[in-house]
C-alpha cells in the first residue's frame, strides 16, 4: 500500500468519521431548539412571529456546524490537498 | 465532479478565464438590475398600479419590516444593503430551478465576498451611527480584557457567514449530483425542491444575520450608560410594537 492509496483510505474514513459525529450533537441541539419553540408558540401564540423568526435564525447558527463538518469531509473527499502532496513527493 | 463552479471555465481568451460563478453572478445581476428598473420606470400612485409594482412594493415592505423586527429603529438607512443581499442571494439561488444554470452561491468566493461586505458595513454603519470613539469603545466592553475576542468574533462570525452560505448551497448542488449517479429521475427532483428551500431560508438567514450584527454595532449599550451615571445614547430603543410608517 503506497502513501495515495493509505491517504485515500484515512481520508474516506476520516469523511464518514466526520459527517457522523458533526451531525448528531447539531441534531440534538435543533430537536431541542425546534421543541422549546413550538412549546412557545403553543403558549404563546400571539408571538409566533417573533419565535418563528429567532428559531429560524438560532437554527440556521446551530445548523452551521453541522455544515462545517460536511465541508470539511467534502474537502477530504474531492480537493484533499494531502493527495497533490502526495504526487509530487517522490518515491511516495 | 465539479464541486465548485469557479472549475467550471465558460469561456476562455485574451488572457482571461471567465468561470461559471462571474457568469451567474452577472446574469443574476442583469436580471435583477434590469428588471427593477423597467419595473421602477412606470411607477405610479393611483388606486390601481400594475402587478409588478405590487410585487415590489409587498417585497420591499417586507424587508423593511423584517429589519425593523430585527430592532434597527431607522430601517430604511439599512434597506439598501440588507436588502440587496437578500435579493441577490435568493435570486442567486432559486435560479437553480433553471436548467443549465449553477448557483454563484455554490462557490465559496462568492460567499466569502458578501461576508466581506457585511465585515466592512458593521462598523461603517456603527461609526456612522454611534462616532468612531464610541463605536471603537466598544470592542473593549465589558472589559478590556474582552478586546481580543471580540475582534476574534467579528472575523469567526465573517467566516461562518461565508462557509454557512457555501456549504448549504453547495450540499444542495453535491447530493442532488450523488443522487443522479444511483437513483435517477425521482430522488433528485426532491432534493431540488428541498435546495429551493434551503436556498431561501438561507437567503434571509444571511439578510438577518447581516442585519443582527449591523443592528448590535449601531446599538448603544444602554445599561453600561445608566451604569456609569451616563446619560442614555442618543439612539431611542427600538419601539417593539409601532408599526412602520413610511418617511416622506
Amino acid at each position: 500500500m503506497d502513501s495515495f492509496d493509505l491517504i485515500a483510505a484515512v481520508s474516506i474514513l476520516t469523511a464518514g468519521l466526520t459527517i457522523a459525529v458533526g451531525s448528531i450533537a447539531p441534531a440534538l441541539g435543533e430537536a431541542r431548539a425546534a421543541a422549546q419553540a413550538l412549546a412557545s408558540i403553543a403558549q404563546q401564540p400571539d408571538e409566533a412571529n417573533t419565535i418563528t423568526r429567532t428559531l429560524f435564525v438560532s437554527l440556521a447558527m446551530i445548523e452551521s456546524t453541522a455544515i462545517y463538518c460536511f465541508v470539511v469531509s467534502m474537502i477530504l473527499l474531492f480537493a484533499n490537498p494531502f493527495v497533490e502532496t502526495a504526487a509530487t513527493v517522490p518515491g511516495g | 465532479m465539479n464541486i465548485s463552479t469557479d472549475q467550471w471555465v465558460i469561456w476562455q481568451g485574451w488572457g482571461l478565464t471567465l468561470n461559471a460563478t462571474i457568469a451567474f453572478t452577472w446574469a443574476v445581476m442583469a436580471l435583477l438590475a434590469v428588471g427593477a428598473r423597467a419595473i421602477t420606470l412606470r411607477l405610479d400612485d393611483s388606486e390601481t398600479i400594475s402587478p409588478w409594482q405590487n410585487m415590489l412594493e409587498v417585497i420591499v415592505t417586507a424587508i423593511r419590516g423584517q429589519i425593523a423586527d430585527v430592532g434597527a429603529d431607522r430601517p430604511d438607512t439599512y434597506l439598501p444593503f440588507v436588502g440587496t443581499l437578500f435579493l441577490f442571494i435568493a435570486a442567486a439561488n432559486l435560479l437553480a430551478i433553471v436548467p443549465g444554470y449553477a448557483p454563484p452561491t455554490a462557490s465559496l468566493s462568492t460567499t466569502a465576498a458578501l461576508a466581506l461586505c457585511v465585515l466592512i458595513a458593521v462598523p461603517v454603519y456603527g461609526i456612522r451611527r454611534r462616532g468612531l470613539a464610541r463605536y471603537l469603545l466598544g470592542y473593549a466592553r465589558p472589559t478590556l480584557l474582552m478586546l481580543p475576542f471580540n475582534i476574534l468574533g467579528e472575523i469567526s462570525r465573517t467566516i461562518a457567514l461565508a462557509i454557512r452560505l457555501y456549504g448549504n448551497v453547495m450540499s444542495g448542488t453535491v447530493i442532488a449530483g450523488v443522487l443522479i449517479g444511483i437513483a435517477p429521475f425521482f430522488f433528485p427532483v426532491v432534493m431540488q425542491l428541498l435546495g429551493l428551500i434551503t436556498g431561501f431560508v438561507q437567503a434571509y438567514i444571511f439578510a438577518i444575520l447581516a442585519m443582527v450584527y449591523i443592528a448590535s454595532a449601531t446599538r448603544a449599550h444602554v445599561g453600561a450608560g445608566d451604569e456609569n451615571g451616563r446619560t442614555p445614547p442618543s439612539s431611542p430603543e427600538p419601539m417593539e410594537n409601532e408599526p412602520w410608517t413610511p418617511s416622506t
